[in-house]
């Protein structure tokens, strides 16, 4: 088991070495032979690594924390959108995955308009969100949340439905045996037949959240986030090119850390027999 | 006949509800006085979109484009990546948790940095478009590679098959309904991983832009009828995967059993 | 204990869908409280199907299945009988202990009482100590054991068995018949049998029915007169050899009887 740990943290650090490596050598070649596929290698598109780590711990801007604490502040503000995005998306997946599982009508009447409210470039969307909901006194971050769900529902309502439906007969018949009602059967055979599928739809609907957050937070200019902060320092890009690249640290880091979040509540909570496979 | 009378059958709840939803739709603009910058009524949308098809419809085009080319870089690197991996396993499953954590970065915050690389034209979205579909096709292909059942594995060598040959006949036709569903999932982050690549500069030219710059001017009807452009592509897009997923799976029929 | 319940089949047939495939035609049975009855017939020939329809499982489209003076359907909702299947359908995601008192719980029957009843059915199926355990950590064997408990929980005046022992090698196959012998005799129950197997059904039952091919029908019963208790000794009598063996006839007979048509 420490053996297994152990082995993870090994390889986990040595695909982190092996990225900065990849990082600093691209740099060094284009340094050594002025080699410039496919975009051109400076001090603007690829700051040196040094650079990119020392501006975290410079001020944001003139009189401001240093930008680390600046950006974990920034990365708090959209997680909170993004973990209300997740919580609501979910809690709404769920119950749209239940209802088309046992209504067939509502399923082929409802499901091409769930897959096609994908296509919606929610970007273009987000204005009016934030300008509706915001307009009525909710905090700003509200909106946002709504759009962040707009993300998550989908895999989880998707994926709800594929659960439920893969329920093994046998185990239906053995209910139908008991004379359960339809709901005991849900609670008991269905959904945790279910949960597999819909840990796999978490883990996606996780990142989707977080995405979703970023996004929201773009067009309306919403400074207290991680997404007003890219906007920010993409603006003074050829400026503090350091400040960009550090910002999408921190933002990747809180991607990955949803992620391992979920990963970690499906490790506790879903108790199956190890996969069989080649 | 009755192929099509099932096929009627099966779509007439969405057809009704999308005939009750547009016309409940005008109705609530005109009842509920909502503002038009939230949302028009769907007849002006459609005017908006006639009246300025000319320039609309090629600007959806050539966002479609950015979204299909980063969809095929993508998805081949993706492909290619899963069977290299597939074929080394002890890569494969030491990397899979990290490309997995991989497919969890928000890559669109990248975007800003991909236009300063490429510059605002097309190839910056590409870029984007193809970091976006890379990782969930490599993912779901390299777990569809490897969930075959070892008893088809050891059926293979008995019958003294090499490697190439188990690919050939036992993993390529397991992992087609993985890729598929990884494909179809892609398709839709192309589109989005354009616009959103065009929202942090762009040209004229393209769609996201269009959208930025008719919400600015506050003609909402036609930043809307851009908006159903892109729905329309997109959807259009997800179709056509769709059907290269049926055309290819009845090849394989039994391929679509049994998978998460 | 309640007492066991007589099963009578009246003219029952089964055709599924419109024209389709007649499974079971015009069945007639009759089977005595505390029996032990098995089903056996070539495949197809609908036994699996008749079980369910005693079972309130499929409808018949003719006739019907009368349980302890009950039509079928009150029996299930009475939830006066207890079924096993060849697959064990234990729930991966419960331990052996909930997956016994899953159908106590559907009862609402209290943590205490079930916890007891759990472990006295344990106990007769011999699985003390394994209460913890997931599914997956069971053999095969072990697996149909707690499916088995888990159709007594409610002390069924009937037991339904669709080959259960289908998928478990030999020694565990007979090993498993002597416990379920041991099982029907504490409980006093009647229990239906679905089997493949000439040798199980003739060492395990009073009676044996032979079904024909399909369309499924009763081509005759077999009356097992050896005496209970019986033993591994039993395998080994001549009387034994020549009840398989009369069974054995019938079903070539029947079997070539397709054949030819």
């Amino acid at each position: 088991m420490a053996v297994n740990v152990l082995k993870r943290v090994g390889i986990g650090t040595a695909v982190l070495v092996g990225l900065c490596a990849f990082y600093v050598g691209y740099r060094q070649l284009y340094l050594a032979t002025g080699w410039t596929r496919p975009f051109v290698v400076d001090a603007y598109s690829m700051p040196p690594l040094q650079s990119i780590v020392s501006r975290l711990w410079q001020p944001a801007a003139t009189e401001q924390p240093v930008l680390v604490q600046v950006l974990l502040e920034k990365a708090a503000f959209t997680a909170k959108e993004a973990a209300a995005g997740f919580a609501i998306g979910a809690v709404f997946g769920i119950a749209i995955g239940v209802v088309f599982h046992f209504s067939n009508v509502l399923r082929r009447g409802f499901l091409p308009y769930a897959v096609g409210s994908q296509t919606v470039p929610i970007l273009a969307i987000a204005p009016m969100v934030v300008i509706w909901l915001g307009g009525r006194g909710l905090p700003v971050w509200i909106p946002v949340a709504v759009i962040s769900a707009f993300l998550t529902f989908f895999p989880v309502a998707i994926n709800t439905l594929r659960g439920l439906d893969s329920a093994d007969p046998r185990k239906l018949e053995l209910m139908r045996s008991y004379a359960a009602s339809e709901f005991g059967t849900l609670w008991r055979v269905k959904f945790p037949c279910a949960l597999p599928y819909l840990f796999s739809a978490f883990k996606v609907a996780a990142t989707a959240s977080v995405v979703g957050a970023i996004i929201g937070e773009l067009p309306s200019s919403i400074q207290d986030g991680i997404g007003g902060a890219i906007l920010n320092f993409a603006q003074y890009y050829s400026l503090d090119p350091s400040a960009l690249w550090a910002t999408n640290i921190v933002a990747a880091t809180l991607g990955i850390l949803f992620y391992c979040i979920v990963a970690i509540v499906e490790r506790l909570v879903v108790h199956r027999a190890p996969e069989n496979v080649a | 006949m009755t192929h099509l009378r099932r096929l009627l059958a099966e779509w007439a709840p969405a057809l009704a509800i999308l005939v009750v939803g547009l016309v409940g739709w005008e109705i609530a603009v005109n009842v509920l006085g909502i503002q038009k910058f939230l949302l028009p009524k769907p007849s002006e949308i459609v005017s908006a979109f006639w009246d300025e098809r000319s320039v609309l419809w090629p600007a959806g085009w050539y966002t479609f484009t950015e979204a299909f080319w980063g969809f095929v870089v993508g998805a081949s690197l993706g492909i290619a990546a899963a069977l290299v991996l597939a074929r080394f396993r002890p890569l494969g499953s030491a990397l899979m948790p990290y490309f997995i954590a991989a497919s969890a970065i928000p890559i669109i915050a990248f975007a800003p940095i991909a236009n300063a690389w490429f510059g605002i034209e097309k190839n910056s979205k590409i870029f984007i478009a193809a970091l976006l579909c890379f990782f969930p096709v490599l993912v779901n292909t390299l777990r569809g590679l490897t969930s075959v059942k070892p008893q088809q594995v050891e059926l293979m060598r008995s019958y003294a098959a090499g490697n190439p040959a188990v690919f050939r006949r036992v993993r390529i036709p397991t992992s087609l309904p993985y890729l598929f569903t990884s494909l179809k999932v892609a398709s839709v982050l192309a589109m989005i991983g354009a616009i959103v690549g065009e929202y942090f500069g762009g040209s004229q030219e393209q769609l996201g832009i269009q959208i930025k710059n008719s919400a600015a001017l506050f003609q909402f009807e036609t930043a809307w009828a851009a908006i159903l452009v892109a729905c329309i592509l997109g959807i259009g897009f997800y179709i056509v995967v769709s059907l290269a997923e049926v055309v290819t799976m009845r090849r394989y029929p039994s391929a679509g059993r049994s998978r998460r | 204990m309640t007492g066991a319940a007589a099963v009578s089949i009246r003219n029952v047939s089964k055709t599924f869908g419109k024209g389709g495939t007649k499974a079971l035609q015009n069945i007639e049975l009759d089977f005595q409280p505390g029996e032990f009855v098995s089903l056996i017939g070539p495949s197809g020939c609908g036994k699996s199907t008749l079980l369910r329809v005693i079972g309130d499982l499929i409808d018949p489209s003719e006739g019907e299945a009368i349980i302890g003076g009950k039509t079928a359907h009150q029996a299930r909702l009475d939830r006066d009988y207890g079924m096993v299947f060849q697959e064990a359908t234990l729930m991966d995601w419960r331990t052996v202990e909930r997956n016994v008192s899953l159908p106590l719980e559907m009862m609402g029957w209290d943590r205490s009482t079930r916890r007891e009843r759990v472990r006295e059915l344990l106990e007769l199926v011999e699985l003390t100590g394994f209460e913890d355990h997931h599914p997956w950590q069971l053999s095969g064997g072990m697996q149909q054991r707690v499916a088995i408990a888990r159709a007594l929980t409610f002390n069924p005046s009937l037991i339904l068995m669709d080959e259960p022992f289908g998928a478990l090698d030999e020694m565990t196959r007979d090993r498993l018949n002597l416990e379920l012998l041991r099982i029907w005799e504490a409980t006093g129950a009647t229990v239906v049998f679905v089997t493949h197997s000439i040798a199980e059904a003739v060492f395990l039952s009073s009676r044996v029915v032979v079904m024909s091919a399909r369309p499924g029908r009763v081509q005759k019963l077999v009356e097992v007169d050896l005496a209970y208790p019986r033993t591994n000794d039993t395998r080994e009598e001549a009387r034994f050899f020549e009840l398989a063996t009369e069974v054995r006839e019938l079903l070539r007979e029947s079997h070539d009887a397709r054949e030819e048509a």
